[in-house]
């Protein structure tokens, strides 16, 4: 990740997070256009923490394709974006953030952020990532319940970015759970300001995505919310069920193994 | 080092050079000797185990005093890369910890494990081989039975020495997570293995059962916010072990009170210094390395800027701390982008217990002698010690006026980290590993 480039990358930020970082506190008396005002005349250690948050995000998103990701350092990031997630709750910041952007706290308009990833992504790319379907009904019935939470969040991280430009309305919420970290679907759930609890979401099934289907299709942690994993897991190293054949190129090809091993 | 910083005197002897481009497959992922420092033992990025031995001593009129050397003694391939298939995934084939048997017999045993497999090798020297037999000829083919009129009996002849590395058992499939940490128990019959959520106790004799005597794996992995980082068994005491966390804790564990010890005998945690918070606080607090003293009487941790020395008497602070690169600290959020906040550092005990050593960055390392509360920055490179040389030692400018030795904190490559250090048990030998190169470092007789 660069780290031979040495400590060039955030003279700025280094300067802002130096020792005794302490959260600044608004006095209780400040109403919303109060708190408004106090976070522009100090936008700097807010900006610090969003761009700390969204590098956070960036680490979780990012993972190797071939080798399993550090879990010793997921849940050290995972802990950090908690931590400013939990300030930001309790500055009231979030849900400033999340007015002051869009205008509305309509949920229904908002779009997946891993879509706007994906999007992106994909530009830069050139190439179309292939949604595959979906292969369990548990998973179908997480993306519909799943959907509006991500969508609302998307919202809050999404704006600070100005990336309406790149979004399409998400049409089929089975389509985007594809190729991403689960992880990085449940911080956003997290970030969202309606459940203060689902932080916790951060880390489900972190243990069974190593099993996850998505998973193994894709290299990636996925979301899929696990009923059938735990039998998954004596399959581990025990059998080869699955092809050589390179999975992240060719998702569909892996469906009806993944039928196969579903159904067992 | 018992003599202070200024009159220290140590010469380097500088092994296992590789002067093309650095291969990742040559990155030094573990470095320890045996117990009797005779052997020091490499593994790998690629899998690979180097052992080198040292020489014996030669003493004679002609020549002076010298010390022993190291030379290799054996390579061998120990863990191959993998595939898992259902979760298509690989497995690396990196070496993570080489742990050392006690030696019972003529050979070597030690353990080598990379993420999901330890494996107990047997090296062993053979420089005889019997010749003489009856039914084939010394090329191996077999002779005919009629042509034979007389018989001998084979004899062991001198061959020149072949030194062969055996797999003798497999230990698979037994963790879900990545291994971090393997230790041999003093009972010499069991060791244990320990993941980020779980440590397992094996047997040397079964390979395919081991206990889970330890599990923080919580039930509902929404909750999940401490992995473990590091275990080691007490050096005398057999049922005894710690392990330490990501969240800077470490927990002391007997194996008589439970068959699982997911209850503590002893928890040991320094309170947080709340004029030091920040949003990295709880990372640099993670534990990377936990070694428990010779004497068993301490316990030595490694966080990511400091080395504290606890008394297993008391658990609710270390009883010395030593800075190992605290300019570090105003460089926190860069540290986090580039992912070096998430580096590993290991620390070692000497023989005596009285000055301990660990790695940082631009191939420094650093010593501290727990006595005289001196400590010194040394250098691991080739440019800057030539063999025989006495090691400089090396000063971090932190700000202001940089003299003209000094380094400043951002000149530093952070590149060259210097993971991995060795002690040997009994003498000043030291060996660091940069890299993809192993120094070794000794003490200077004069």
């Amino acid at each position: 990740m660069g780290e031979e480039e040495g400590l060039h990358q955030t003279p700025f930020l280094d300067t802002m997070f130096v020792r005794g970082l302490k959260r600044k506190c608004f006095d209780g008396e400040e109403d919303i256009e109060g708190t408004l005002a106090g976070i522009k005349a100090i936008p700097s250690y807010n900006l610090q923490r969003q761009s700390l948050l969204d590098m956070s995000l960036v680490k979780l998103q990012l993972c190797h394709m071939l080798v399993e990701p550090n879990l010793c350092r997921s849940v050290l990031i995972a802990n950090t974006v908690r931590q400013i997630q939990e300030e930001m709750t309790q500055d009231g910041t979030w849900q400033m953030i999340n007015t002051q952007s869009t205008g509305q706290a309509s949920l229904d308009r908002l779009v997946s952020t891993d879509i706007l990833c994906r999007s992106s992504r994909d530009q830069a790319e050139g190439k179309h990532v292939p949604a595959y379907g979906t292969f369990n009904k548990d998973f179908e019935n997480d993306q519909a319940q799943d959907s509006s939470d991500t969508m609302s969040t998307a919202s809050a991280v999404q704006a600070p970015r100005n990336l309406q430009s790149s979004v399409w309305e998400m049409e089929n919420p089975q389509e985007n759970k594809g190729n991403f970290q689960k992880s990085l679907d449940q911080i956003f759930e997290t970030l969202e300001n309606k459940s203060p609890n689902s932080v916790e979401d951060l880390f489900s099934e972190v243990d069974n995505s190593y099993y996850d289907l998505d998973t193994m299709l894709t290299g990636m942690m996925s979301n899929t919310k696990m009923g059938h994993c735990d039998s998954l897991e004596t399959f581990s190293s025990s059998t080869n069920t699955a092809s050589n054949s390179n999975c992240k190129s060719d998702l569909n090809d892996l469906d009806h193994i993944v039928e196969i091993l579903v159904e067992s | 080092m018992e003599e202070d910083a200024e009159t220290r005197k140590i010469s380097s002897s500088f092994l296992r050079d590789h002067s093309y481009a650095t291969e990742a497959a040559d990155i030094i992922s573990t470095v320890e000797f045996n117990h009797t420092g005779e052997l020091l033992a490499t593994g790998d990025k690629g899998g690979r185990v180097v052992i080198f031995q040292r020489e014996q001593e030669v003493k004679s009129k002609n020549q002076p005093h010298r010390r022993g050397e190291y030379n290799v003694y054996s390579t061998f391939q120990s863990h191959e890369p993998e595939f898992d298939y259902l979760k298509s995934l690989e497995i690396e084939e990196k070496i993570n910890k080489i742990r050392w048997l006690p030696q019972q017999n003529a050979a070597y045993f030690l353990l080598s494990t990379n993420d999901k497999t330890v494996k107990l090798w047997k090296v062993s020297e053979r420089d005889k081989r019997p010749e003489g037999y009856n039914l084939k000829d010394e090329d191996g083919r077999l002779r005919d039975p009629s042509m034979i009129t007389v018989l001998r009996v084979p004899v062991l002849r001198p061959m020149d020495l072949m030194v062969e590395a055996t797999p003798r058992r497999v230990f698979a499939n037994a963790h879900t997570y990545h291994i971090n940490s393997i230790s041999v128990n003093s009972d010499y019959e069991t060791y244990m293995s320990a993941d980020d959520l779980r440590i397992n106790l094996w047997n040397f004799e079964i390979t395919n059962q081991s206990f889970n005597i330890v599990d923080i794996k919580p039930a509902n992995m929404e909750e999940l916010t401490e992995v473990i980082t590091a275990a080691e068994f007490h050096p005398h005491h057999c049922n005894t072990f710690v392990y330490s966390s990501s969240k800077g804790t470490i927990r002391l564990c007997d194996m008589r009170t439970a068959a699982l010890c997911d209850r503590h005998a002893k928890f040991f945690e320094e309170p947080e210094d709340p004029s030091n918070r920040s949003f990295f606080s709880e990372i640099i607090s993670s534990i990377s390395d936990v070694k428990f003293s010779h004497s068993g009487r301490y316990i030595m941790t490694r966080d990511y800027l400091t080395v504290k020395v606890w008394d297993l008497n008391m658990e609710n602070r270390p009883i010395e701390t030593y800075q190992v690169h605290d300019y570090l600290r105003s460089k926190l959020c860069s540290l986090y982008e580039n992912d070096c906040i998430f580096d590993k550092f290991e620390c070692v005990w000497n023989g005596s217990d009285s000055v301990i050593m660990t790695g940082s960055y631009n191939n420094f390392f650093r010593m501290f002698d727990r006595n005289t509360k001196r400590d010194v920055t040394l250098e691991a490179s080739r440019e800057n010690s030539k063999p025989r040389a006495i090691l400089k030692p090396r000063k971090v400018c932190v700000g202001g006026k940089r003299r003209k030795d000094e380094i400043s904190v951002d000149s530093l490559d952070f590149s060259k980290k210097i993971l991995h250090t060795a002690w040997h048990p009994s003498e000043n030998i030291i060996a660091v590993a940069a890299t993809n190169n192993l120094y070794i470092f000794q003490d200077k007789v004069n």
